[in-house]
């Protein structure tokens, strides 16, 4: 068969680009699987339903940490000298700046609910030490305030607050994973 | 270096063999009629030592699972019942555990040796950068390794370097979650980091396979750096030279070895790894083993975010990066290192920067092992860019301003210079033909 030059391509290319097509889709659909059988499975996803908490037992002051999805959180009953250290921090001068109304809900300033897996490699902070009175994480030096904003170290972000509401005065229910780590 | 074969089957089984798979006219090529330079030292036998720990791995590992439960509530147990019930298990377990620390120490030794003189120069380049995915691989593999008894220092290393993905830009997030298979470190996790650990073993057999191959492409490199002009004279036999020496280096290396498993089993490991994981409390100081150390140091000495004027790095990524630098720079080695003389022995300037960089990689040994305080964190810094300053400053310049000492004509040349200057009472009948003594 004498070959002859079509400029735009022939049919001969329009199957190469047809088949190779189909192959590549193929191959991904054949991949797919073995990708996404990595993803948290639907026992793991049922198990990190929401979770109530009691609140009546912490006094002030205290703290407390819970497991939830396999990770702790502090829960923590401030002080009236904590919340206004947390409050008078010029929000400027934060790494994350974040105002600390902006993470407790209106009106209970009081209970500060935030993930315990520091921000920078997940370790677990220590309560009521570092230099500014909140958490410090012993294992790379990350220093927390009392509205576990990062003040000093090596941690990128603040301690993220989840997703919670208030059942009764004593009671929350923990809705939803902090953002990152 | 190859040459053509002088393999010659005797047997009738070895003639019928030898036209259908020639296994043995491979071995008899490749470790017994190989010819390796005269002047190898014993700093060459680590690629033995190193094959032999790779395969004591590979049985002690494989033996190992058979008692081994990998689920975050039988993990811990499973292992404290092989150290007490199963017949000689607290051996198998010390020889892996302490196999895996001798292992880095022999690959440490080997890849030092290849810096010195020069091992990964025109045209070992692929030799080299192969040797560089073998560690990565092994430093996987040890990873994975220290996370499957589940104790404190297991859980909690694993959560920082699991950790250390979330700092990808966008995906990390979803990176770390894919990594666990949940929302944090936890069963899944621990069943696939048993797969992987059980597999990566097999995937190091396999890049060795084609280190070896490519190292029989272009031969060894030896003290001198020269390569080999003459093989009748610059060269002896694998086998039985370099078989000997090997054997006899293994033998010395053992009795180290031997002597953690039978004496200090656990010196290298961490107390708190006797503590079952527990999420909920991070041990005071985490540590990952000795010879992560460095690296960890380099982790940590980020500790500020880098502005680079159109976007910022934030610290943790710097971190992360600056870590992941210090392993890949390796690979780049070849290419950066300008001098033409291979062998440190014949670059006066050079011997004394490998000395201090290797000071360096001891001293950010030692800052990895402290905690993030100053002045740790300040120096860990300084000694990051020591580091760094030593593949990206200090081996490209030396090249141009380096004066070498003048090389041996030869291999030959150099050992009978060497005979002569020590007047050791060698014949020369030996000293010039030592293959025929066999």
């Amino acid at each position: 068969m004498a070959s002859v030059q079509h400029s735009e391509g022939d049919r001969r290319d329009f199957l190469y680009l047809a088949t190779g097509a189909t192959a590549a889709i193929g191959v991904g659909a054949a991949i797919w699987p073995f990708i996404s059988q990595l993803a948290p499975d639907a026992g793991t996803i049922a198990a990190g339903a929401p979770v109530e908490i009691d609140l009546a037992a912490i006094p002030d002051g205290g703290q407390i940490k819970i497991l939830w999805r396999g990770k702790p959180y502090f829960v923590r009953n401030r002080t009236e000298a904590e919340i206004k250290a947390a409050v008078d921090v010029d929000v400027a001068t934060l790494r994350d700046p974040q105002p600390d109304s902006a993470r407790v809900l209106q009106g209970r300033a009081k209970w500060l609910i935030i993930a315990a897996n520091c921000t920078h490699l997940g370790c677990v902070p220590l309560g009521n030490q570092g230099d500014y009175g909140g958490w410090f994480c012993p294992c790379h030096g990350s220093h927390f305030d009392t509205s576990g904003r990062i003040r000093k170290g090596p941690a990128p972000t603040n301690l993220p607050v989840p997703q919670y509401t208030f059942v009764n005065d004593t009671r929350i229910r923990i809705t939803g994973a902090a953002a990152a780590v | 270096m190859q040459g053509h074969s002088h393999y010659v089957p005797t047997s009738g089984i070895g003639k019928w063999m030898d036209s259908r798979l020639p296994v043995p006219r491979l071995v008899y090529d490749s470790f017994i009629a190989y010819p390796v330079p005269k002047n190898l030292n014993y700093f060459y036998t680590f690629g033995a030592i190193l094959s032999f720990m790779l395969i004591a791995q590979i049985i002690t590992g494989v033996v190992l699972a058979m008692h081994y439960t990998a689920h975050v509530d039988l993990a811990f147990n499973s292992i404290e019942k092989m150290m007490r019930d199963v017949n000689y298990g607290w051996m198998l377990r010390y020889l892996h555990a302490n196999g895996a620390s001798m292992f880095f120490v022999a690959v440490y030794v080997h890849m030092f040796r290849g810096l010195y003189y020069g091992s990964y120069k025109a045209p070992r380049e692929v030799l080299w950068i192969l040797g560089v995915i073998i560690y990565l691989l092994m430093m996987a593999t040890a990873f994975l390794g220290y996370v499957l008894p589940w104790g404190q220092m297991s859980l909690w290393g694993a959560v920082v370097i699991t950790n250390l993905f979330s700092a990808i830009p966008l995906v990390g997030p979803t990176v770390v979650e894919f990594l666990w298979g949940g929302y944090s470190v936890d069963n899944p996790t621990l069943n696939r980091f048993f797969s992987l650990h059980y597999l990566l073993p097999f995937m190091i057999a396999g890049v060795v396979v084609l280190h070896v191959w490519a190292l029989h492409v272009t031969g060894q490199n030896n003290p001198t750096g020269v390569e080999v002009k003459d093989v009748k004279k610059d060269t002896v036999p694998f086998t039985p030279y370099a078989t000997i020496k090997d054997a006899v280096g293994l033998i010395f290396f053992l009795i180290l070895f031997m002597w953690f498993v039978f004496f200090q089993p656990t010196y290298l490991g961490h107390a708190v790894n006797f503590v079952p994981a527990d999420p909920l409390v991070t041990p005071p100081h985490i540590v990952p083993e000795w010879y992560f150390l460095p690296f960890y140091a380099i982790l940590r000495a980020i500790t500020f975010d880098i502005n680079l004027i159109i976007f910022t790095i934030p610290s943790k990524l710097g971190g992360v990066l600056a870590m992941f630098a210090a392993i890949a720079v390796l690979a780049f080695l070849p290419w950066l290192d300008t001098s033409k003389v291979k062998s440190t022995a014949y670059r006066p300037m050079h011997k004394q920067f490998f000395w201090a960089f290797v000071v360096v990689c001891l001293i950010l040994g030692w800052l990895g092992s402290k905690p993030a305080e100053y002045p740790y964190t300040v120096l860990s810094l300084i000694f990051t860019g020591l580091y760094f300053a030593y593949f990206l400053v200090v081996l490209p310049l030396l090249g141009l301003f380096e004066t070498p000492r003048k090389l041996p004509a030869s291999i030959a040349d150099a050992v009978l210079a060497k005979v002569r200057k020590g007047g050791a009472p060698v014949t020369a009948g030996a000293a010039a033909a030592p293959q025929t003594k066999g």
